[in-house]
Parts: C-alpha cells; structure tokens; sequence
C-alpha cells in the first residue's frame, strides 16, 4: 500500500480524532484553570487548615502519574458505584492534575504582585474581595499567561493517556488504524506530527509572551 | 480647641522584640498640616501607615474625627474592625506613596477613577468628570490615555495625588513622597502638595526636604527611636530647636544640603 492510498484511509478520522483530543484537552483546562484558581487562594490564604488542605491537594496530585489517576477514576470509582463513561473520565482526571500544576503557576503569578499594589488599593478603601478582583487578579493572571500556555501544550500531549481508558481521542484512533492497516510506522509518524503542528505554534505564542513580559518589567 | 480630627494616643508598634514605636501621643487638627522629620528607621514612616492602619499597631489607640480606627468596642471589649468597616474608613483617609504605587495595568483615567466607581458607587461618567478636573489640576490632562510605564516620576506621582484627591478625603497622608525621584522632578510634585495645603487640606507628611516643611507646615514633628523628641511651629523647630537630638539632626541635614 502506497503513503497516498494509506493517506486516502486516514486522514479522515484521524483529524476527527485530533479534534476530540483538543476538546478533552480545553475541556480538562477549563476545570484545571478554574480548579486551580480555587486551590491557589486556599493555598495563600491565611487560614492553616487550608493551605495545608490545598498543600496536600497539589503534592499528591504532582506526585502521581496522570495515568493512575485515570485509572483511578474510571477504574476504581465504578468499582465503589460512581461511574463515568471514558471520555468523562478523561477529562475530570486531565482536568484535576492539571489543576494541581495551574495552582503553582496562579500561585507565582500573585505572590510576584507587588506588595504596594495591595497597599495602595487599601488605602482607597477597597475591601480585600474587591483588591483581589480589580488590582492583584489582572496583573497575576498576565504574568501567569505564558505559565498557563506551557500546561495547556503538556495537557494537549497527556490527552494521549486517555486512549488507555478507551476514551475516543487521537491516540486511541491511531491504534485502531495502526492494527488495522499493519502500518504502525507511517501512522505514529503522522500522529506525531499532527501533535506537533498543534503544539508548536502555541509554543510559539507562550514565546512571544514572555518575551511580551521580559519588556515590561 | 475643637476636637482633632486625628488623635493618637499611646500608640506602639513592635516587631517581634524591636520596639519602632514606643508611645506616641499626637493631635492633628482639620486643616492643619504636619510634617514628621527625622532620621530614617525614626519611626516616621511606620506612625504614618498606622494612621490609615495599613500597618497594625501592637498598642494605644486612633481616632479620626472621633471614631477609634482598627479596633470597634463591643460589649465593654475591643475588637478588631471587619474588613468592610475599615474599608469605609480608609475611604475617606487618602494615601500618597513613596513608590507611587500606580496600577500598571490600568490608564491614569483608570487609575483615578477606580476608587470612585467601585468604592464609592459613582457612576461613570461622573466619575470621568471628577478625573478629568483633578488630573487638570495636577497638570496631566495629555496623559489621561496613558498607562503608568509611560510617565516619568515625577507624573506618577502627580497622578497618584490626584488618585488619592478622587475619594474626596478628609486626611492625606503622604509617605515620602518625593524621595524616590530625580531631583529636578521633585519641584513639581512640592508644587502641587503646596497648592493642596493652600486650599485647606489636612495633610500629615513624612519627608526629608526641609525647605517644604519650613513653608507649608502649621507643626513639625521630630521624632528619633520612635518617640517625638519635639514638636511644634515650623519656625522653633528649624530656627530655635530645643533639643540636642533635634539640633544635631538638622545639622547633619543641612551639611547634606
């Protein structure tokens, strides 16, 4: 079989695939952003029992492979009654490890405001919720942008994982037609090199923004 | 005498065993203004920020126009004040700093018009006017559109004076605010803060130029090891100071000069 001819079979559902992968991808992200936001103001927040519960949170979930929790979720929860299909799975398990992570670079972001930034918001007589909101959330989060790229590039290259629990991303597709057609070089290459033309230009991008970020400072 | 509109009383402030302030007991009258003068690590700069408890005093008491600041009585004991009553209260107490301190993310617009609109509840566009004329006063009104990085020193300060003037306060309290400039920059931020002190602000200042505190101060304080060594017109204190301490750091400061 020619590259063309295996090309002509491929393509098709390989793109389709590549599409699920990015959407479990920014599905996971979302939860990791929003997850991980939460998990960054427990962590600083002056209250021990908290930031030792959000310490807790983010070393364990740094600490074990994204597999395993997976794993975890799709195996051993429908073990103890709570199940969820793979794609679910997926996301929630990508999601949580990316939280972990976002934690740490929301976490860098807000300590690298300055102090008198709080201090002068204060002293106009904002209350600590708005201070947060409108002064040290903005100029975290711009410092946090190129951080968050990087996760977003390891995530979309961990969706791979998810083919071991069956959920329908592109790994999973490039097996199927790996055992299919017997050409498991050619269709890997591809698969690889559609991972790649996603990811490096958000690489590119994170670049930029550092490099965005170097200026101003 | 009328009531002060800031009484200080007792006041201490430590950190861990070193003592910055070891009991200050200070009057500052509405529309008066007061200079604090003295050696750096004095204490100055640390009663300052106490005034609008930005920093947490370890004793005594303040009270602006009447009302204890930090601290509410409650059932015959002293608590401490929640966070939206100690907003409320450094709402009406502006603060200038040595860092500026602007916002970078926001235009000077921006920037002066934050406090109105999410503090205050002003709407926009009146918040805008009320911007618009305070940074005509303070000299800026090219620079609305600008953001912070842009402007020299000498312009972040003016438009955070202006940031401070949109709460409509009753106190400004200025931390060395001239300190972290160039010296030909400093003139046009003296400038203003004399122009305020005209128009009958109460002002409490903490600097080092001692020509500005001789001219525009009602009552200059010196203080040294966090204690107020002297006090009183500008005129005993630079011409006829009492106090050996006094005498020696006006002096040192002079031959600088």
């Amino acid at each position: 079989m020619s590259f063309a001819k295996l090309w002509s079979i491929i393509h098709e559902p390989l793109f389709w695939a590549a599409i699920a992968s990015l959407k479990i991808a920014l599905s996971a992200l979302l939860i990791g952003l929003v997850l991980g936001l939460a998990i960054a103001l427990a962590r600083m927040n002056p209250n021990r029992h908290l930031s030792r519960a959000a310490v807790a949170y983010i070393e364990f979930l740094r600490g074990i492979p994204a597999l395993i929790l997976l794993f975890l979720i799709y195996f051993g929860l429908a073990a103890v009654g709570i199940r969820f299909s793979s794609l679910q799975a997926a996301i929630i398990g990508l999601g949580l490890n990316a939280s972990a992570y976002l934690a740490e670079v929301y976490r860098a972001g807000l300590e690298a405001v300055p102090k008198g930034q709080t201090e002068a918001a204060r002293a106009i007589g904002m209350r600590r919720g708005q201070v947060l909101r409108w002064i040290v959330l903005p100029q975290a989060l711009a410092i946090s942008l190129p951080p968050i790229g990087n996760v977003a590039i390891s995530l979309i290259k961990d969706t791979s994982v998810a083919s071991l629990i069956a959920a329908p991303d592109l790994m999973l597709r490039a097996n199927d037609l790996s055992s299919q057609t017997f050409k498991p070089l050619e269709i890997y290459l591809v698969v690889g090199a559609i991972y790649f033309v996603i990811c490096f230009p958000l690489s590119l991008v994170v670049r930029a923004l550092e490099k965005r970020g170097e200026r101003k400072t | 005498m009328s009531e002060p509109l800031v009484r200080i009383r007792g006041l201490k402030k430590a950190y861990g065993i070193h003592l910055v302030l070891q009991g200050i007991d200070l009057d500052v009258h509405s529309g008066e203004k007061l200079c604090l003068i003295g050696p750096s690590g004095s204490g100055k700069t640390t009663l300052l920020r106490c005034v609008n408890w930005l920093e947490e005093p370890t004793g005594g008491e303040i009270l602006i126009d009447g009302a204890p600041i930090g601290t509410v009585a409650k059932g015959g004991r002293s608590h401490r004040m929640s966070d939206v009553e100690l907003a409320r209260m450094r709402a009406g107490i502006g603060m200038v700093f040595q860092r500026f301190n602007l916002f970078p993310h926001l235009t000077v617009l921006e920037n002066v018009m934050l406090g109105p609109v999410r503090v205050l509840g002003a709407g926009r566009a009146e918040a805008e006017a009320t911007a618009r004329g305070l940074l005509a006063k303070v000299g800026l009104s090219e620079k609305v559109a600008a953001y912070p990085d842009r402007l020299s020193g000498g312009q972040q300060q003016r438009v955070a004076i202006a940031r401070a003037l949109a709460m409509k306060p009753k106190l400004m309290l200025f931390d060395e605010p001239t300190s972290a400039l160039d010296p030909e920059l400093v003139g046009e931020v003296l400038a203003v803060m004399r122009q305020l002190a005209n128009e009958g602000m109460t002002m409490i200042i903490v600097t080092h130029e001692m020509r500005f505190a001789e001219t525009v101060a009602d009552k200059v304080v010196f203080m040294a090891d966090g204690l107020i060594v002297e006090e009183g017109p500008p005129a005993r204190i630079f011409r006829d100071p009492q106090v050996e301490r006094t005498r020696a750091f006006l002096s040192a400061v002079e031959h600088r000069v």
